[in-house]
């Protein structure tokens, strides 16, 4: 961990790095000026209160929003040269699951990009398909109608197309928000699994609760970045304050006393 | 011959009435997102036209009217019935059950054809350059029927607004608070679609089914785009309808077209006016407002650098001019327009043979009004 | 039988039933997408848009035939798309105002620019009328190559572009990432509509040219599992449906085809929704039912359970009055259900007393297993 924080001045060690970057709609600033170093290897928490355009950070790294200023390097490069090193996972509820397909058929899509234009997914996609959805114990529902599947695992049909996509770093919109809590169990598992076999995890979460059993870095957002860095320096009563504003004072008592007095560490 | 049957006043008038009598209603239907029911009724209402034509075998009867609010309700009540069986969704809920009842009554068009003297165009398109033609005599005066009963249906439709406002109001803007307090907003709903079903069976002979759309829709879609009140809404709503019957009428009979759908034509030209050169929602007023803000935007951009940077160890790097090429992207002609603003109001100084920028007191204070809003509360 | 060999051999029809096929085919398909992508009235909006175009087309070629017509109503549909567009994104009015909004005022537009060619000749009037209702039974061979052209490019461009056009439909966001252009997708759809539109307007007319798009794949959806099967379901009714309103139409009875080819296709949609073998709404009430009275079964059973615990006793008699005290409403149908499922028996406790029910003991196992998977104390 030590050796790879310090050569996070080097840019194409980082897994990610922003910088500057200001995004608006309309006018009016959604991002302020954010400057955003992420090392390879870590399980990343992008945390902040509703509005704080933790969306649409991600979403402006992924090249789908234009940024009103600054830049974006994925290992080095520009996200248009490192697209097929990256994965991603929209939110749950941006798609219709009405949508008349399979789970494996889903899982493929993530195969798409790799296959070009034109191109057929054929028996080896759909073989890669299967494996990521056992990946996420989903094979015996990988023929199952997508209209049929709970919350929670519609987001782990979510999640195996994103591992099909075989990335180096990932990019994943709320995977936790109204699951179950066996599948947010498989979920944070397979994570740590990525990270351990060397991937870059980047996640929006809204549970401040987990974070810390959760992961390793932490970046904390409202508009600006407020702070970042390991999970142990960032996840400061201080820094919540300064990124929640008023909203924390509620939080406040109630969790972080409880959270940074109880918690073990045990996962990380 | 008296004003209220001189053709030129009746058409104009009547155009006026049909549009400040569905614009009154139609303000609340853009409001809701519900714009394109006012499509689905004013074209499943030929089926109630058609089906009172066959019991009463009349062609004036006020049974228009009730059959008229009948299929209104009953168009809205099965798009509701089959958005809530969750196999369809409702935009295309709509688009399956108006044109089944408008199929239907073209199709008993056909097989009664000798009983229902209904031409299939004029039911699509009206006829409002003929509204003069049948009068009635009210108090001795010979007066256009169409403008009666256009004069009584605006009558209506103001009364109900006026006196339910508050009820509308509430069930548009917040249905679930309406219910709470007790006024059912499906009831309400209900009401106005009923209203405006009555609304387009007594406007049919005038505009027809179609420009009837653009009465109902377009002048309230203007006038949302002009002011922020309800009650100024439906006002510019009847502005609008009454400048669009007027120019319509006059453009039509120097072209010799389309009366009707001259005055529809209008209501378009009013809401592209609008939607052009709205003082608050405006494209124009957006560029002017998008085009000063970019220019206070960058420099609070280049003050929120600066405070993020500012007593760290990479202060030197990024608080020099050059960084703003290499790092904000930003390109000389910008970065000289931003520093010289910015050095203009204050905001920044120079030190270190002017290579360095610092922020001043007031930078700061304007950067911390983007990061820490709640600093200042 | 000679009767129906009359018919095809009926120059006229044939056209008819072709065009109205092939027109069923093309809405059929392009309608799926448009249909999951939540779009459903954009075909309304284009489809009265194309007015302005219709009536160009008449002024600029000055004659009737298709060809210039359809250019027309292809460029004003796509001015329509483009304003609709822009409507939604720089005002704060929504899809269906600007739906509405463009469907009304470019249609205005076009009946002026007609009435305007009406004083000029005749061909403004017999127009309007083909392109408000359609008019079937003017249909050309030469009309009908057409509409087999714009079918074919609709199959061609679907199947070259499904992947494309799939992952565009489900999750524009995750295809963008993935580096396809999501915009010049769209568009392209966009411009498949507007074409189906413009050989439908022929045929069906611009009012129920909406439903064309609509009623096929709305009725194909309740039936399929896939995109594939989808897409060619809701082509299937959409050609049967073509087919069914141009043959009632020729019994001559002097029904226009138009509203014909719309009520069977509805009718599809109707049996669709109520008859589909896994998403039909009778379906899911036989399940309801049959859920129900699962549930009250398990009631009756966890009464008795109870009552065995508490005495314990497994093989408690049970008064029927006692089980209607935890069940609240008759169980004697119930019971006698139970019964013929062996897991509930009877015995005359006493004469006076009349009958009193026992869990058998693969009732008491089953009770036992409710009891425990509803998370019952032991």
């Amino acid at each position: 961990m030590a050796d790879k924080l310090n050569k996070q001045t080097h840019e194409p060690d980082l897994a990610l790095h922003v910088e500057d970057l200001t995004v608006s709609y309309a006018s009016k600033p959604v991002l302020w000026d954010i400057d955003l170093n992420i090392p390879p290897g870590v399980l990343a928490a992008i945390v902040g209160p509703n509005g704080a355009g933790k969306s649409t950070l991600i979403k402006t790294v992924l090249g789908l929003i234009k940024p009103t200023a600054g830049h974006v390097y994925i290992h080095g490069k520009s996200y248009k040269q490192q697209m097929s090193q990256v994965a991603y996972v929209p939110q749950r509820n941006s798609v219709d699951w009405d949508f008349p397909t399979t789970s494996l058929d889903i899982v493929t899509m993530g195969l798409y990009g790799k296959l070009g234009w034109l191109k057929r997914p054929g028996k080896k996609e759909k073989k890669q398909a299967m494996h990521a959805l056992e990946q996420v114990a989903m094979e015996s529902f990988a023929h199952r109608q997508i209209s049929q599947l709970s919350g929670g695992q519609q987001q782990r049909v979510f999640l195996a197309r994103a591992l099909v996509q075989e990335a180096n770093i990932y990019f994943m919109d709320e995977p936790m928000a109204g699951v179950d809590a066996t599948t947010e169990r498989a979920i944070i598992n397979i994570l740590k699994e990525l990270r351990s076999q060397g991937k870059t995890l980047i996640i929006v979460h809204h549970d401040l609760q987990t974070v810390q059993n959760y992961f390793d870095w932490m970046v904390l957002l409202n508009v600006r970045i407020l702070a970042q860095g390991p999970v142990k320096d960032v996840y400061t009563a201080e820094n919540l304050a300064a990124a929640y504003g008023n909203q924390f004072a509620l939080l406040n008592n109630m969790q972080i006393s409880k959270e940074t007095n109880g918690s073990n560490h045990e996962n990380l | 011959m008296n004003l209220l049957s001189q053709p030129d006043f009746v058409i104009i008038a009547v155009g006026a009435l049909v549009g400040i009598a569905s614009s009154l209603l139609g303000s609340f239907l853009v409001l809701r997102k519900n714009s394109m029911l006012a499509d689905a009724i004013s074209h499943s209402i030929l089926l109630g036209i058609v089906l009172v034509f066959l019991i009463t075998k009349n062609q004036f009867s006020p049974f228009f009217i009730l059959g008229a609010a009948l299929i209104g309700v009953l168009t809205v009540f099965l798009t509701e019935l089959i958005v809530k069986t969750g196999r369809v969704k409702n935009d295309a809920a709509i688009g399956l059950v108006y044109p089944f009842l408008f199929a239907i009554a073209v199709v008993l068009i056909n097989v009664f054809a000798r009983n229902v003297h209904i031409d299939t165009d004029a039911v699509l398109l009206g006829e409002i350059g003929f509204s003069w033609i049948n009068t009635v005599q009210i108090a001795g005066f010979s007066v256009a029927k169409a403008l009666v009963s256009m004069f009584l249906v605006t009558l209506l439709n103001l009364v109900f607004v006026v006196l339910f406002y508050k009820e509308l109001k509430l069930a548009t803007f917040d249905p679930g608070l309406a219910a709470a307090l007790g006024f059912s907003p499906s009831f309400i709903f209900y009401s106005l679609l009923s209203l405006t079903s009555v609304t387009a069976v007594v406007a049919f002979d005038a505009v027809g089914a179609v420009l009837l759309v653009s009465f109902i829709i377009v002048p309230p879609s203007a006038a949302y785009l002009l002011t922020d009140k309800l009650w100024k809404m439906l006002f510019y709503g009847a502005i609008i309808s009454l400048g669009s019957s007027l120019l319509g009428y006059m453009s039509a009979v120097a072209l010799n077209v389309s009366i009707g759908g001259m005055m529809a034509s209008f209501t378009g030209i009013f809401f592209i006016l609008a939607f052009l050169f709205s003082p608050k929602y405006g494209l124009l007023a957006q560029e002017i407002r998008r085009k000063s803000l970019e220019e206070e935007n960058t420099a609070r951009t280049l003050t929120v650098h600066l405070y993020n940077h500012e007593n760290k160890e990479t202060s030197d790097e990024e608080c020099r001019i050059e960084a703003l090429d290499s790092h904000l992207r930003w390109s000389k002609e910008k970065i000289d327009k931003v520093l010289s603003y910015s050095l203009d109001k204050g905001l920044i100084r120079k030190e270190l043979n002017n290579s360095l920028l610092q922020l001043t007191t007031k930078g700061r204070v304007y950067a911390q009004e983007v990061l820490e809003p709640w600093s200042n509360i | 039988m000679t009767e129906f060999i009359a018919f095809f051999s009926d120059f006229s029809l044939r056209n008819v039933a072709l065009g109205a096929a092939l027109l069923g085919i093309t809405s059929g398909v392009l309608g799926s997408f448009t249909l999951l992508r939540q779009q459903s009235l954009l075909g309304d909006a284009l489809s009265h848009a194309a007015l302005p175009g219709v009536a160009l087309g008449f002024i600029i070629s000055g004659s009737r035939s298709l060809l210039p017509i359809m250019i027309g109503a292809l460029i004003s549909a796509a001015a329509a798309a483009v304003l609709m567009t822009l409507i939604i994104n720089r005002s704060r009015l929504k899809t269906d105002a600007a739906l509405g909004i463009v469907l009304s005022t470019f249609f205005a537009f076009g009946l002026v620019l007609l009435t305007y060619i009406g004083h000029q000749n005749n061909a403004g009037q017999a127009g309007l009328n083909t392109f408000l209702f359609g008019q079937a039974a003017s249909i050309l061979p030469s009309d009908v190559w057409l509409m087999f052209a714009v079918t074919l490019i609709s199959i061609l461009l679907v199947s070259v572009f499904w992947k494309e056009f799939k992952i565009v439909t489900f999750d524009r966001g995750f295809a963008a990432s993935l580096g396809f252009n999501v915009l010049w997708l769209e568009f392209t759809m966009t411009i498949m509509i507007a074409l189906a539109i413009v050989i439908g307007l022929q045929m069906v007319g611009v009012v129920l040219m909406a439903a064309m798009l609509i009623a096929p794949a709305a009725a194909a959806r309740q039936w399929v599992k896939t995109l594939e099967h989808m897409i060619l379901v809701s082509a299937l009714f959409g050609a049967l449906s073509g087919l069914i309103g141009a043959l009632i139409s020729a019994t001559g009875k002097g029904l226009a085809t138009g509203p014909l080819i719309v009520i069977a296709a509805s009718i599809i949609v109707l049996i669709s929704l109520l008859f589909a073998p896994e998403r039909g709404l009778l379906k899911e009430a036989l399940n309801r039912r049959k859920n129900n009275k699962q549930l009250r079964q398990d009631h009756i059973l966890l009464a008795l359970y109870n009552l065995a615990k508490e005495h314990n006793d497994p093989e408690y008699k049970s008064e029927i009055g006692m089980i209607k005290s935890f069940y609240h409403h008759d169980p004697s149908k119930l019971l006698k259900d139970l019964e013929s499922q062996g897991l509930v028996y009877t015995v005359e406790h006493m004469k006076e007393e009349g009958k009193h029910w026992v869990l058998s003991n693969k009732g008491y196992q089953d009770a036992k297993q409710i009891w425990q998977d509803i998370g019952g104390s032991q």
